[in-house]
């Protein structure tokens, strides 16, 4: 049941990164050149996402818990270390090289770009890399 | 040059808000693609492998589903350079796993909830890829 509400709930997601433009690199990379070919589209896609995202957010979580699931997994952390600027440094630099981010990527794989299918391996291994680098330095503390 | 479409791009950002807050109801979860696409990998470590590879099936299968039942056509320009694909590629793979969260994450659902973090993370990525963007345009003149 799970595998098909988020099936639905990705389909979604998708359909608004396809109807948003998103899923063009060359828009992104187009709302990246405020100094040269600059499109504000990316702008609204944030915008209309936030807008819906932070009153319905507050909505579900006036509920105890989720449908399914004990509770809600709300990251909780406030700091800021290294990671949480050294992350999206290097996430940003690639962002611009190739004007793909994660989401987008995939709705653009079925579509077949060469690119596209040299970024995604690549991506995935990166993103394995991370976790076990990250799991790795994290696991003497929680041993 | 592409089109401005502050419309649709409004229209497709609230669908992909609409998609974060209704994962939140059903399984309490944050619609962040880098942490649901660097999860189908092992090790696994909760039980929410079946939810991550449907949601990540549903993007993949998107355009293609809106391509067979409208017969829109879905237009995008992808650089066709292998090398600079496959080094964005592991950069932002890397990068958004180890700073917790990508566009969607920071960007879609950390700024909804207002959370320091992700104010931050959002920043420094917009500000990276900025600066790339005009390294690579306007200094290199790629």
């Amino acid at each position: 049941m799970s595998f098909l509400v988020n099936l639905a709930l990705g389909l979604l997601f998708g359909a608004g990164l396809v109807v948003s433009g998103m899923s063009d690199p060359a828009k992104v990379l187009n709302f990246l050149d405020l100094f040269g070919t600059w499109d504000p589209s990316l702008a609204f896609v944030m915008g209309g996402a936030v807008m819906v995202a932070f009153v319905g957010y507050r909505l579900v979580l006036t509920r105890a818990e989720p449908i399914v699931g004990d509770r809600f997994h709300l990251p909780t952390r406030s700091d800021i270390d290294a990671r949480i600027v050294a992350g999206p440094a290097i996430f940003g630099i690639g962002w611009g090289l190739g004007g793909f981010c994660p989401g987008p990527a995939l709705t653009a794989l079925g579509l077949g770009a060469t690119g596209t299918l040299a970024f995604i391996p690549a991506m995935i291994l990166g993103m394995w890399a991370a976790r076990l680098v990250a799991e790795g330095t994290a696991a003497p503390r929680t041993a | 040059m592409t089109e401005f479409t502050p419309l649709a791009s409004l229209v497709g950002g609230m669908m992909i808000g609409l998609s974060a807050v209704l994962l939140m109801l059903w399984e309490g979860r944050i619609a962040g693609i880098s942490g649901i696409a660097g999860r189908l990998l092992p090790p696994y470590r909760d039980g929410a492998f079946l939810s991550r590879f449907g949601f990540v099936v549903g993007l993949v299968a998107a355009p293609l589903a809106m391509i067979a039942i409208s017969g829109i056509e879905v237009s995008q320009t992808v650089s066709s350079n292998i090398p600079l694909m496959i080094a964005a590629g592991l950069l932002v793979g890397f990068g958004s796993v180890w700073g917790n969260g990508c566009t969607s994450g920071h960007g879609v659902c950390g700024l909804s909830r207002l959370s320091a973090r992700s104010i931050v993370a959002t920043g420094v990525f917009m500000a990276t890829a900025i600066v790339t963007v005009f390294l690579v345009r306007h200094v290199i003149g790629a």
